[in-house]
Protein backbone atom coordinates (compact mmCIF):
# COMPACT_ATOMS: atom_id res chain seq x y z
CA UNK A 1 0.00 0.00 0.00
CA UNK A 2 1.19 3.13 -0.97
CA UNK A 3 0.05 6.63 0.40
CA UNK A 4 -1.87 7.95 3.31
CA UNK A 5 -5.37 6.62 3.00
CA UNK A 6 -8.05 9.34 2.47
CA UNK A 7 -10.91 7.97 3.99
CA UNK A 8 -10.00 5.47 7.37
CA UNK A 9 -12.96 3.65 9.12
CA UNK A 10 -11.98 1.55 12.40
CA UNK A 11 -14.61 -0.42 14.13
CA UNK A 12 -17.56 1.02 12.15
CA UNK A 13 -20.47 -0.83 13.28
CA UNK A 14 -23.96 0.20 12.71
CA UNK A 15 -26.58 -1.73 14.36
CA UNK A 16 -30.69 -1.59 13.53
CA UNK A 17 -32.15 -3.35 16.56
CA UNK A 18 -30.87 -6.99 16.60
CA UNK A 19 -29.54 -6.61 12.91
CA UNK A 20 -25.56 -5.96 12.50
CA UNK A 21 -25.80 -4.44 9.45
CA UNK A 22 -22.19 -2.87 9.45
CA UNK A 23 -19.70 -4.91 11.64
CA UNK A 24 -16.41 -3.36 12.91
CA UNK A 25 -15.05 -2.36 9.81
CA UNK A 26 -11.94 -1.33 9.37
CA UNK A 27 -10.70 -0.30 5.88
CA UNK A 28 -8.45 2.02 4.60
CA UNK A 29 -9.20 4.18 1.11
CA UNK A 30 -6.33 5.48 -1.06
CA UNK A 31 -6.21 8.30 -3.81
CA UNK A 32 -6.23 7.38 -7.09
CA UNK A 33 -7.27 3.66 -6.59
CA UNK A 34 -10.73 2.26 -7.27
CA UNK A 35 -11.72 0.57 -4.25
CA UNK A 36 -14.76 -2.10 -4.49
CA UNK A 37 -16.65 -3.01 -1.69
CA UNK A 38 -18.40 -6.23 -3.35
CA UNK A 39 -21.21 -8.99 -1.25
CA UNK A 40 -23.52 -10.81 -1.45
CA UNK A 41 -27.46 -9.06 -1.12
CA UNK A 42 -27.41 -7.97 2.34
CA UNK A 43 -23.62 -7.85 3.18
CA UNK A 44 -24.42 -4.44 4.34
CA UNK A 45 -22.33 -2.71 1.32
CA UNK A 46 -24.89 0.34 0.87
CA UNK A 47 -25.48 0.88 4.66
CA UNK A 48 -21.46 1.14 4.94
CA UNK A 49 -21.84 3.66 2.22
CA UNK A 50 -24.67 5.43 4.20
CA UNK A 51 -22.13 5.78 7.09
CA UNK A 52 -18.77 7.29 4.98
CA UNK A 53 -21.34 9.80 3.48
CA UNK A 54 -23.36 10.82 6.74
CA UNK A 55 -26.65 9.60 5.75
CA UNK A 56 -26.49 7.28 8.99
CA UNK A 57 -24.88 7.50 11.86
CA UNK A 58 -22.34 4.53 13.36
CA UNK A 59 -23.38 2.78 16.43
CA UNK A 60 -19.69 2.76 17.15
CA UNK A 61 -16.67 3.14 15.25
CA UNK A 62 -14.95 5.66 13.62
CA UNK A 63 -14.78 7.50 9.95
CA UNK A 64 -11.61 9.62 9.23
CA UNK A 65 -11.29 11.58 6.32
CA UNK A 66 -7.43 12.69 5.92
CA UNK A 67 -7.27 12.21 9.73
CA UNK A 68 -10.36 14.19 10.58
CA UNK A 69 -13.41 12.65 12.54
CA UNK A 70 -16.07 13.04 10.45
CA UNK A 71 -18.69 9.68 11.65
CA UNK A 72 -22.28 11.59 13.31
CA UNK A 73 -21.64 14.75 10.97
CA UNK A 74 -24.25 15.89 9.01
CA UNK A 75 -24.65 14.82 5.28
CA UNK A 76 -24.36 18.58 3.98
CA UNK A 77 -21.27 18.90 6.14
CA UNK A 78 -19.22 15.54 4.68
CA UNK A 79 -20.55 16.59 1.23
CA UNK A 80 -18.51 20.31 1.83
CA UNK A 81 -15.36 18.38 3.00
CA UNK A 82 -15.44 16.87 -0.48
CA UNK A 83 -17.16 13.63 -0.45
CA UNK A 84 -19.51 12.82 -3.58
CA UNK A 85 -22.14 10.52 -3.08
CA UNK A 86 -23.57 9.00 -6.04
CA UNK A 87 -27.21 6.70 -5.58
CA UNK A 88 -28.67 3.45 -6.42
CA UNK A 89 -32.34 4.97 -7.54
CA UNK A 90 -31.05 7.68 -9.62
CA UNK A 91 -31.63 10.62 -7.83
CA UNK A 92 -30.95 13.52 -10.72
CA UNK A 93 -33.99 16.61 -10.98
CA UNK A 94 -36.43 15.42 -13.22
CA UNK A 95 -37.61 19.08 -13.98
CA UNK A 96 -34.37 20.62 -14.63
CA UNK A 97 -32.37 20.96 -17.34
CA UNK A 98 -28.78 18.83 -17.22
CA UNK A 99 -26.90 21.85 -16.98
CA UNK A 100 -29.10 22.98 -14.19
CA UNK A 101 -28.31 20.10 -12.27
CA UNK A 102 -25.42 20.24 -12.79
CA UNK A 103 -24.84 23.86 -12.08
CA UNK A 104 -26.96 23.25 -8.46
CA UNK A 105 -24.32 21.00 -7.93
CA UNK A 106 -21.50 23.31 -8.61
CA UNK A 107 -23.35 25.82 -6.71
CA UNK A 108 -22.94 24.13 -3.94
CA UNK A 109 -19.10 25.61 -3.67
CA UNK A 110 -19.35 28.90 -3.43
CA UNK A 111 -19.26 29.83 0.53
CA UNK A 112 -22.47 30.40 0.66
CA UNK A 113 -26.13 30.23 -1.27
CA UNK A 114 -27.63 33.15 0.86
CA UNK A 115 -27.23 35.07 -2.17
CA UNK A 116 -30.50 36.39 -2.91
CA UNK A 117 -30.41 39.42 -5.83
CA UNK A 118 -28.00 38.63 -8.18
CA UNK A 119 -29.09 35.95 -11.35
CA UNK A 120 -27.84 32.13 -10.56
CA UNK A 121 -26.94 32.32 -13.73
CA UNK A 122 -24.60 35.33 -13.47
CA UNK A 123 -21.97 33.48 -11.63
CA UNK A 124 -19.33 33.06 -14.17
CA UNK A 125 -17.33 30.38 -12.38
CA UNK A 126 -20.20 27.97 -11.09
CA UNK A 127 -21.21 28.35 -15.31
CA UNK A 128 -17.68 27.12 -16.14
CA UNK A 129 -18.02 23.97 -13.08
CA UNK A 130 -21.07 22.66 -14.22
CA UNK A 131 -19.77 22.84 -18.11
CA UNK A 132 -16.72 21.10 -17.05
CA UNK A 133 -18.91 18.58 -15.52
CA UNK A 134 -21.14 17.99 -18.00
CA UNK A 135 -18.63 17.28 -20.58
CA UNK A 136 -17.08 14.93 -18.12
CA UNK A 137 -19.84 12.83 -17.78
CA UNK A 138 -20.44 13.56 -21.90
CA UNK A 139 -23.61 15.31 -21.57
CA UNK A 140 -22.64 18.33 -23.11
CA UNK A 141 -24.54 17.51 -26.21
CA UNK A 142 -27.76 17.58 -23.69
CA UNK A 143 -27.07 20.23 -22.32
CA UNK A 144 -30.66 22.02 -22.31
CA UNK A 145 -32.75 18.86 -22.06
CA UNK A 146 -34.52 18.31 -18.88
CA UNK A 147 -33.47 15.37 -17.35
CA UNK A 148 -36.54 13.71 -17.19
CA UNK A 149 -36.13 13.20 -21.08
CA UNK A 150 -33.21 11.29 -20.64
CA UNK A 151 -32.44 8.04 -20.96
CA UNK A 152 -31.87 5.35 -17.78
CA UNK A 153 -28.01 5.58 -18.68
CA UNK A 154 -27.78 9.28 -19.53
CA UNK A 155 -29.57 9.88 -15.72
CA UNK A 156 -27.14 7.46 -14.24
CA UNK A 157 -24.72 9.47 -16.37
CA UNK A 158 -25.80 12.89 -15.17
CA UNK A 159 -26.05 11.89 -11.92
CA UNK A 160 -22.26 11.58 -11.97
CA UNK A 161 -21.78 14.98 -13.55
CA UNK A 162 -23.69 16.79 -11.06
CA UNK A 163 -21.59 15.10 -8.06
CA UNK A 164 -18.22 15.94 -10.30
CA UNK A 165 -19.77 19.54 -10.46
CA UNK A 166 -19.18 19.76 -6.54
CA UNK A 167 -15.54 18.70 -6.86
CA UNK A 168 -15.15 16.13 -4.96
CA UNK A 169 -12.00 14.39 -3.90
CA UNK A 170 -13.74 10.93 -2.98
CA UNK A 171 -16.39 9.46 -4.88
CA UNK A 172 -18.51 6.95 -3.29
CA UNK A 173 -20.67 4.98 -6.31
CA UNK A 174 -23.56 2.93 -5.29
CA UNK A 175 -23.94 0.85 -8.13
CA UNK A 176 -23.51 2.92 -10.63
CA UNK A 177 -23.80 0.39 -13.52
CA UNK A 178 -27.47 -0.97 -11.85
CA UNK A 179 -30.38 -1.64 -14.59
CA UNK A 180 -27.97 -0.49 -18.09
CA UNK A 181 -27.44 -2.14 -21.22
CA UNK A 182 -23.81 -3.19 -22.43
CA UNK A 183 -23.22 -0.08 -23.92
CA UNK A 184 -24.65 2.24 -21.33
CA UNK A 185 -22.28 0.03 -18.96
CA UNK A 186 -19.20 0.39 -20.50
CA UNK A 187 -19.71 4.27 -21.22
CA UNK A 188 -19.90 4.62 -17.46
CA UNK A 189 -16.93 1.85 -16.82
CA UNK A 190 -14.35 4.22 -19.07
CA UNK A 191 -16.18 7.76 -17.01
CA UNK A 192 -15.02 5.95 -14.34
CA UNK A 193 -11.69 4.39 -15.07
CA UNK A 194 -11.21 7.98 -16.33
CA UNK A 195 -11.60 9.55 -12.84
CA UNK A 196 -9.16 7.06 -11.21
CA UNK A 197 -6.26 9.01 -10.97
CA UNK A 198 -7.67 12.21 -9.21
CA UNK A 199 -10.01 11.05 -7.30
CA UNK A 200 -10.48 8.86 -4.17
CA UNK A 201 -13.22 5.75 -5.13
CA UNK A 202 -14.93 3.69 -3.33
CA UNK A 203 -17.09 1.42 -5.58
CA UNK A 204 -20.11 -0.89 -4.90
CA UNK A 205 -21.45 -2.97 -7.45
CA UNK A 206 -22.76 -6.27 -8.57
CA UNK A 207 -21.62 -6.98 -11.91
CA UNK A 208 -18.38 -8.93 -11.14
CA UNK A 209 -16.95 -8.66 -14.57
CA UNK A 210 -17.06 -4.90 -14.01
CA UNK A 211 -15.50 -5.14 -11.11
CA UNK A 212 -12.60 -7.48 -11.23
CA UNK A 213 -12.07 -5.28 -14.66
CA UNK A 214 -11.50 -1.90 -13.27
CA UNK A 215 -10.82 -2.18 -9.25
CA UNK A 216 -7.47 -2.15 -8.21
CA UNK A 217 -8.69 -3.54 -4.40
CA UNK A 218 -11.21 -5.18 -3.42
CA UNK A 219 -13.16 -5.96 -0.07
CA UNK A 220 -15.62 -8.75 0.22
CA UNK A 221 -17.91 -7.90 2.61
CA UNK A 222 -20.15 -10.62 4.12
CA UNK A 223 -23.13 -10.50 6.78
CA UNK A 224 -21.48 -6.73 7.94
CA UNK A 225 -18.02 -7.88 8.40
CA UNK A 226 -15.22 -6.92 5.72
CA UNK A 227 -14.01 -10.23 5.28
CA UNK A 228 -11.09 -10.09 2.93
CA UNK A 229 -9.36 -7.01 1.15
CA UNK A 230 -6.49 -7.38 -1.84
CA UNK A 231 -6.14 -7.23 -5.47
CA UNK A 232 -8.46 -8.72 -7.90
CA UNK A 233 -6.52 -11.58 -8.58
CA UNK A 234 -5.27 -12.28 -4.67
CA UNK A 235 -9.18 -12.24 -3.97
CA UNK A 236 -10.61 -14.34 -7.04
CA UNK A 237 -8.17 -16.82 -5.35
CA UNK A 238 -9.18 -16.38 -1.69
CA UNK A 239 -10.08 -19.72 0.13
CA UNK A 240 -11.82 -17.77 2.40
CA UNK A 241 -14.02 -15.54 0.17
CA UNK A 242 -14.53 -18.49 -2.25
CA UNK A 243 -15.90 -20.52 1.01
CA UNK A 244 -18.04 -17.88 2.92
CA UNK A 245 -19.37 -15.66 -0.55
CA UNK A 246 -19.20 -18.37 -4.11
CA UNK A 247 -19.29 -21.03 -1.23
CA UNK A 248 -23.02 -20.05 -0.79
CA UNK A 249 -23.83 -21.17 -4.54
CA UNK A 250 -22.28 -24.44 -4.08
CA UNK A 251 -19.55 -23.92 -6.29
CA UNK A 252 -21.33 -22.08 -9.04
CA UNK A 253 -19.54 -19.16 -10.53
CA UNK A 254 -20.60 -15.63 -8.93
CA UNK A 255 -23.24 -13.89 -10.04
CA UNK B 1 -34.45 32.66 -24.49
CA UNK B 2 -33.55 36.26 -24.97
CA UNK B 3 -36.92 37.53 -26.72
CA UNK B 4 -39.56 35.59 -25.02
CA UNK B 5 -37.57 37.36 -21.78
CA UNK B 6 -38.12 40.80 -23.31
CA UNK B 7 -41.80 39.69 -24.03
CA UNK B 8 -42.79 38.91 -20.33
CA UNK B 9 -40.95 42.25 -19.23
CA UNK B 10 -43.39 44.24 -22.34
CA UNK B 11 -46.29 42.14 -21.04
CA UNK B 12 -45.32 43.07 -17.53
CA UNK B 13 -44.97 46.77 -17.91
CA UNK B 14 -48.23 47.13 -20.37
CA UNK B 15 -50.06 45.30 -17.17
CA UNK B 16 -48.21 47.77 -14.72
CA UNK B 17 -49.42 50.42 -16.38
CA UNK B 18 -53.26 49.37 -17.52
CA UNK B 19 -53.07 49.13 -13.49
CA UNK B 20 -51.85 52.11 -12.82
CA UNK B 21 -54.52 53.96 -15.29
CA UNK B 22 -57.50 52.18 -13.08
CA UNK B 23 -57.93 55.23 -10.38
CA UNK B 24 -58.47 58.08 -13.85
CA UNK B 25 -60.99 55.72 -15.31
CA UNK B 26 -62.95 53.73 -12.57
CA UNK B 27 -65.72 54.45 -9.77
CA UNK B 28 -64.05 54.38 -6.68
CA UNK B 29 -65.85 51.26 -5.92
CA UNK B 30 -63.46 49.48 -8.80
CA UNK B 31 -60.74 51.41 -7.56
CA UNK B 32 -61.69 49.54 -3.75
CA UNK B 33 -62.33 46.16 -4.98
CA UNK B 34 -58.38 46.55 -7.32
CA UNK B 35 -56.91 47.33 -3.70
CA UNK B 36 -58.15 44.15 -2.13
CA UNK B 37 -56.93 42.37 -5.31
CA UNK B 38 -53.45 43.89 -5.43
CA UNK B 39 -53.02 43.66 -1.41
CA UNK B 40 -53.94 40.01 -1.68
CA UNK B 41 -51.77 39.50 -4.59
CA UNK B 42 -48.95 40.39 -2.35
CA UNK B 43 -50.35 37.83 0.58
CA UNK B 44 -50.18 35.17 -2.07
CA UNK B 45 -47.20 35.80 -4.01
CA UNK B 46 -45.54 35.39 -0.64
CA UNK B 47 -47.29 32.32 0.20
CA UNK B 48 -46.26 31.05 -3.60
CA UNK B 49 -42.86 31.50 -2.47
CA UNK B 50 -43.32 28.88 0.25
CA UNK B 51 -45.46 26.16 -1.86
CA UNK B 52 -44.46 26.72 -5.61
CA UNK B 53 -41.08 27.37 -4.91
CA UNK B 54 -39.52 25.58 -1.36
CA UNK B 55 -42.63 23.28 -1.35
CA UNK B 56 -43.92 24.55 1.74
CA UNK B 57 -47.31 23.75 1.75
CA UNK B 58 -48.71 26.16 4.99
CA UNK B 59 -52.19 26.41 6.09
CA UNK B 60 -50.93 29.13 8.39
CA UNK B 61 -49.76 31.62 6.94
CA UNK B 62 -52.15 34.26 7.57
CA UNK B 63 -50.59 34.40 11.01
CA UNK B 64 -48.11 36.70 9.57
CA UNK B 65 -50.41 38.67 7.56
CA UNK B 66 -52.65 39.45 10.70
CA UNK B 67 -48.94 40.01 12.89
CA UNK B 68 -48.43 42.81 10.60
CA UNK B 69 -51.60 44.30 10.80
CA UNK B 70 -52.43 43.78 14.38
CA UNK B 71 -48.78 45.70 14.69
CA UNK B 72 -49.67 48.88 12.26
CA UNK B 73 -52.66 48.71 15.05
CA UNK B 74 -50.42 48.78 18.05
CA UNK B 75 -48.27 51.27 16.79
CA UNK B 76 -50.78 53.47 15.69
CA UNK B 77 -51.33 56.77 17.45
CA UNK B 78 -54.85 56.88 19.18
CA UNK B 79 -56.02 60.55 17.68
CA UNK B 80 -53.03 61.01 14.49
CA UNK B 81 -52.22 59.27 11.32
CA UNK B 82 -49.14 57.27 11.58
CA UNK B 83 -45.98 57.67 9.92
CA UNK B 84 -46.01 55.21 6.92
CA UNK B 85 -42.21 55.15 6.90
CA UNK B 86 -41.58 53.87 10.25
CA UNK B 87 -44.92 51.69 11.23
CA UNK B 88 -44.52 49.84 7.54
CA UNK B 89 -41.23 48.55 8.02
CA UNK B 90 -41.70 47.76 11.89
CA UNK B 91 -44.77 45.79 10.99
CA UNK B 92 -43.12 43.90 8.83
CA UNK B 93 -40.01 43.23 10.61
CA UNK B 94 -42.80 41.89 13.01
CA UNK B 95 -44.12 39.27 10.61
CA UNK B 96 -40.72 38.27 9.70
CA UNK B 97 -39.76 37.64 13.48
CA UNK B 98 -42.75 35.51 14.25
CA UNK B 99 -42.17 33.91 10.91
CA UNK B 100 -38.31 33.03 12.08
CA UNK B 101 -39.41 31.82 15.45
CA UNK B 102 -42.07 29.25 13.99
CA UNK B 103 -40.40 28.45 10.92
CA UNK B 104 -37.38 27.55 13.21
CA UNK B 105 -39.73 24.42 14.38
CA UNK B 106 -42.29 24.13 11.88
CA UNK B 107 -39.31 23.46 8.64
CA UNK B 108 -37.90 20.98 10.74
CA UNK B 109 -41.26 18.65 9.76
CA UNK B 110 -42.35 18.15 5.88
CA UNK B 111 -45.63 17.25 4.59
CA UNK B 112 -48.32 16.25 6.37
CA UNK B 113 -46.62 17.21 9.57
CA UNK B 114 -45.64 20.25 8.28
CA UNK B 115 -49.19 21.19 7.54
CA UNK B 116 -50.58 20.67 10.80
CA UNK B 117 -47.50 22.46 12.63
CA UNK B 118 -48.44 25.52 10.49
CA UNK B 119 -52.06 25.58 11.22
CA UNK B 120 -51.34 24.77 14.72
CA UNK B 121 -49.16 28.33 14.75
CA UNK B 122 -51.98 30.04 13.06
CA UNK B 123 -54.26 29.24 15.05
CA UNK B 124 -52.24 29.82 18.19
CA UNK B 125 -51.68 33.33 16.96
CA UNK B 126 -55.36 33.80 16.12
CA UNK B 127 -56.42 33.02 19.57
CA UNK B 128 -53.83 34.93 21.48
CA UNK B 129 -55.20 38.19 19.33
CA UNK B 130 -58.76 36.66 19.93
CA UNK B 131 -58.49 36.21 23.53
CA UNK B 132 -56.26 39.81 24.24
CA UNK B 133 -58.87 42.43 25.09
CA UNK B 134 -55.60 44.87 24.87
CA UNK B 135 -55.77 44.03 21.03
CA UNK B 136 -59.48 44.36 20.91
CA UNK B 137 -60.40 40.66 21.39
CA UNK B 138 -62.93 39.03 19.05
CA UNK B 139 -64.06 42.46 18.10
CA UNK B 140 -61.11 43.51 16.52
CA UNK B 141 -60.06 47.37 16.74
CA UNK B 142 -60.56 50.37 14.30
CA UNK B 143 -57.33 52.38 13.01
CA UNK B 144 -57.66 56.83 13.30
CA UNK B 145 -56.71 57.03 9.65
CA UNK B 146 -54.69 55.74 7.26
CA UNK B 147 -50.93 56.47 7.46
CA UNK B 148 -48.79 59.38 5.96
CA UNK B 149 -45.32 59.91 4.77
CA UNK B 150 -43.97 62.47 6.97
CA UNK B 151 -40.88 63.90 7.27
CA UNK B 152 -39.21 65.98 10.18
CA UNK B 153 -43.28 66.23 11.70
CA UNK B 154 -44.52 67.04 8.40
CA UNK B 155 -46.57 65.05 6.31
CA UNK B 156 -45.89 65.26 2.74
CA UNK B 157 -48.08 62.42 1.39
CA UNK B 158 -51.49 61.38 3.12
CA UNK B 159 -53.21 58.23 1.60
CA UNK B 160 -57.11 59.13 2.85
CA UNK B 161 -57.99 59.09 -0.88
CA UNK B 162 -58.76 55.66 -1.64
CA UNK B 163 -56.75 56.11 -5.45
CA UNK B 164 -54.17 57.37 -3.65
CA UNK B 165 -53.73 54.95 -1.47
CA UNK B 166 -54.43 52.05 -4.79
CA UNK B 167 -51.39 53.75 -5.56
CA UNK B 168 -49.34 52.92 -2.62
CA UNK B 169 -50.43 49.05 -2.79
CA UNK B 170 -49.59 48.68 -6.60
CA UNK B 171 -46.49 50.11 -5.99
CA UNK B 172 -45.83 47.59 -3.11
CA UNK B 173 -47.02 44.97 -5.24
CA UNK B 174 -44.47 45.95 -8.43
CA UNK B 175 -41.95 46.33 -5.73
CA UNK B 176 -42.45 42.68 -4.12
CA UNK B 177 -43.05 41.36 -7.61
CA UNK B 178 -39.28 42.41 -8.15
CA UNK B 179 -37.69 41.67 -5.30
CA UNK B 180 -39.43 38.03 -5.39
CA UNK B 181 -38.64 37.77 -9.01
CA UNK B 182 -35.33 38.07 -8.42
CA UNK B 183 -35.17 36.12 -4.96
CA UNK B 184 -36.18 32.99 -6.77
CA UNK B 185 -33.76 33.59 -9.30
CA UNK B 186 -30.79 34.03 -7.23
CA UNK B 187 -28.84 31.41 -6.14
CA UNK B 188 -31.05 30.94 -2.72
CA UNK B 189 -33.93 30.77 -5.30
CA UNK B 190 -32.57 27.60 -6.83
CA UNK B 191 -31.27 25.83 -3.58
CA UNK B 192 -34.73 25.72 -2.29
CA UNK B 193 -36.61 25.06 -5.77
CA UNK B 194 -33.67 22.00 -5.77
CA UNK B 195 -34.90 21.28 -2.16
CA UNK B 196 -38.78 21.24 -3.32
CA UNK B 197 -37.50 18.69 -5.93
CA UNK B 198 -35.17 16.35 -3.60
CA UNK B 199 -34.45 17.65 -0.67
CA UNK B 200 -32.11 15.03 0.27
CA UNK B 201 -29.80 15.26 -3.15
CA UNK B 202 -29.72 18.71 -1.92
CA UNK B 203 -28.09 17.70 1.42
CA UNK B 204 -25.96 15.28 -0.37
CA UNK B 205 -24.56 18.17 -2.71
CA UNK B 206 -23.55 19.93 0.25
CA UNK B 207 -26.27 22.23 1.19
CA UNK B 208 -27.97 22.65 5.09
CA UNK B 209 -31.31 22.49 3.42
CA UNK B 210 -32.50 23.76 6.79
CA UNK B 211 -31.03 27.34 7.04
CA UNK B 212 -32.28 27.91 3.51
CA UNK B 213 -35.85 26.56 4.24
CA UNK B 214 -35.78 28.97 7.55
CA UNK B 215 -34.97 32.07 5.20
CA UNK B 216 -37.73 30.79 2.55
CA UNK B 217 -40.09 30.92 5.73
CA UNK B 218 -39.08 34.08 6.87
CA UNK B 219 -38.87 35.85 3.60
CA UNK B 220 -42.59 34.57 2.82
CA UNK B 221 -43.51 36.10 6.38
CA UNK B 222 -42.19 39.38 5.58
CA UNK B 223 -43.92 40.16 2.62
CA UNK B 224 -47.55 38.58 3.86
CA UNK B 225 -46.60 40.68 6.74
CA UNK B 226 -46.46 43.75 4.15
CA UNK B 227 -49.92 43.13 2.92
CA UNK B 228 -51.14 42.56 6.36
CA UNK B 229 -50.20 46.05 6.64
CA UNK B 230 -51.57 47.15 3.80
CA UNK B 231 -54.80 45.12 4.13
CA UNK B 232 -55.03 46.90 7.89
CA UNK B 233 -55.08 50.15 6.38
CA UNK B 234 -57.17 49.62 3.80
CA UNK B 235 -59.87 48.86 5.90
CA UNK B 236 -58.61 50.43 9.17
CA UNK B 237 -59.60 48.18 11.01
CA UNK B 238 -58.52 44.83 11.73
CA UNK B 239 -59.96 41.25 13.69
CA UNK B 240 -58.38 38.11 14.39
CA UNK B 241 -60.27 36.86 11.36
CA UNK B 242 -57.07 37.71 9.59
CA UNK B 243 -54.51 35.35 11.16
CA UNK B 244 -57.21 32.73 10.71
CA UNK B 245 -56.99 29.50 8.92
CA UNK B 246 -60.06 30.29 6.37
CA UNK B 247 -57.27 33.75 6.07
CA UNK B 248 -54.45 31.28 5.03
CA UNK B 249 -57.00 28.52 2.92
CA UNK B 250 -58.30 31.78 0.99
CA UNK B 251 -54.46 32.34 -0.11
CA UNK B 252 -53.63 28.77 -1.31
CA UNK B 253 -56.22 28.71 -3.50
CA UNK B 254 -55.55 31.77 -4.92
CA UNK B 255 -51.96 30.57 -5.91
CA UNK B 256 -53.49 26.72 -6.42
CA UNK B 257 -55.57 28.39 -8.76
CA UNK B 258 -53.67 31.06 -10.32
CA UNK B 259 -50.74 28.56 -11.25
CA UNK B 260 -48.09 27.36 -8.58
CA UNK B 261 -44.49 28.41 -8.77
CA UNK B 262 -45.12 31.60 -11.26
CA UNK B 263 -45.46 34.53 -8.80
CA UNK B 264 -47.69 36.22 -11.63
CA UNK B 265 -49.82 33.52 -10.44
CA UNK B 266 -50.69 34.18 -7.55
CA UNK B 267 -51.61 37.92 -8.50
CA UNK B 268 -53.83 36.00 -10.97
CA UNK B 269 -55.66 34.23 -8.68
CA UNK B 270 -55.82 36.84 -6.37
CA UNK B 271 -57.97 38.82 -8.99
CA UNK B 272 -59.98 35.37 -10.08
CA UNK B 273 -60.95 34.86 -6.17
CA UNK B 274 -62.12 38.49 -5.19
CA UNK B 275 -64.12 38.97 -8.42
CA UNK B 276 -66.14 35.89 -8.54
CA UNK B 277 -66.65 36.64 -5.13
CA UNK B 278 -67.69 39.70 -6.17
CA UNK B 279 -69.83 38.25 -9.09
CA UNK B 280 -71.57 35.46 -6.85
CA UNK B 281 -72.57 36.89 -4.35
CA UNK B 282 -74.29 39.55 -6.53
CA UNK B 283 -76.14 36.82 -7.86
CA UNK B 284 -77.29 34.86 -4.94
CA UNK B 285 -76.74 34.60 -1.24
CA UNK B 286 -75.47 31.26 -1.45
CA UNK B 287 -72.74 32.15 -3.51
CA UNK B 288 -69.93 30.22 -1.36
CA UNK B 289 -71.12 26.92 -3.46
CA UNK B 290 -70.61 28.71 -6.93
CA UNK B 291 -67.30 29.55 -5.90
CA UNK B 292 -66.62 25.66 -4.68
CA UNK B 293 -68.09 24.60 -7.73
CA UNK B 294 -65.35 26.90 -9.96
CA UNK B 295 -62.76 25.64 -7.87
CA UNK B 296 -63.86 22.13 -8.23
CA UNK B 297 -63.70 22.71 -11.82
CA UNK B 298 -60.84 24.72 -12.82
CA UNK B 299 -58.37 21.99 -10.15
CA UNK B 300 -59.98 19.47 -12.46
CA UNK B 301 -59.71 21.36 -16.13
CA UNK B 302 -56.91 23.66 -15.64
CA UNK B 303 -54.24 21.72 -13.55
CA UNK B 304 -51.61 24.43 -13.80
CA UNK B 305 -54.39 27.32 -12.98
CA UNK B 306 -54.76 30.30 -15.06
CA UNK B 307 -51.47 31.27 -16.04
CA UNK B 308 -51.34 27.47 -17.51
CA UNK B 309 -54.26 28.27 -19.98
CA UNK B 310 -52.02 29.54 -22.88
CA UNK B 311 -50.31 25.97 -23.16
CA UNK B 312 -53.86 24.49 -22.16
CA UNK B 313 -55.31 26.50 -25.61
CA UNK B 314 -52.15 25.45 -27.55
CA UNK B 315 -52.81 21.85 -26.68
CA UNK B 316 -56.60 21.94 -27.42
CA UNK B 317 -55.80 23.61 -31.03
CA UNK B 318 -53.10 20.64 -31.92
CA UNK B 319 -55.09 18.12 -31.07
Amino acid sequence: MTGEPVIRTDGLTRRFGALTAVDAVSLEFTAGRIHAVIGPNGAGKTTFLNLLSGNLRPTTGSVRLRGREIAGAPVHAIARLGVGRSYQRTNVFPEFTCFENCRLGAQARLSSSMRFFKPADAYAGVNADAERALSLCRLSHRRDDAADVLSHGERRQLELGMMLATSPSVLLLDEPLAGMGAAEAGLMLDLIKGLASDHTIVLVEHDMDAVFSTADVITVMVGGRALETGTPAAIQVSPAVREAYLGAAKGAPAP
Amino acid sequence: MKPRLDGRRAALAAALLALALVPAVADEFYVVLFTKILVLGIFAMSLDLLVGYTGLPSLGHAAYFGAAAYAAMVLAPESAPANLLLTLPASVLVAALLALATGALAVRTAGMYFIMVTLAFGQMAYFAVHDSPYLGGSDGKLLFARPVVAFGGAAILDFAEPQVYYLLVLACLAGSYGILRAVVQSPFGRVIQGIRVNEARMQALGYATYRYKLASFAIGGAFAGLAGYLAAYQAEYVNPKLLGWQESGLALVMVILGGVGTLHGAVLGSAAIVLLQEFFSELTSHWMLLLGLFIVGSVIWLPHGIVGIRAWARRARTR
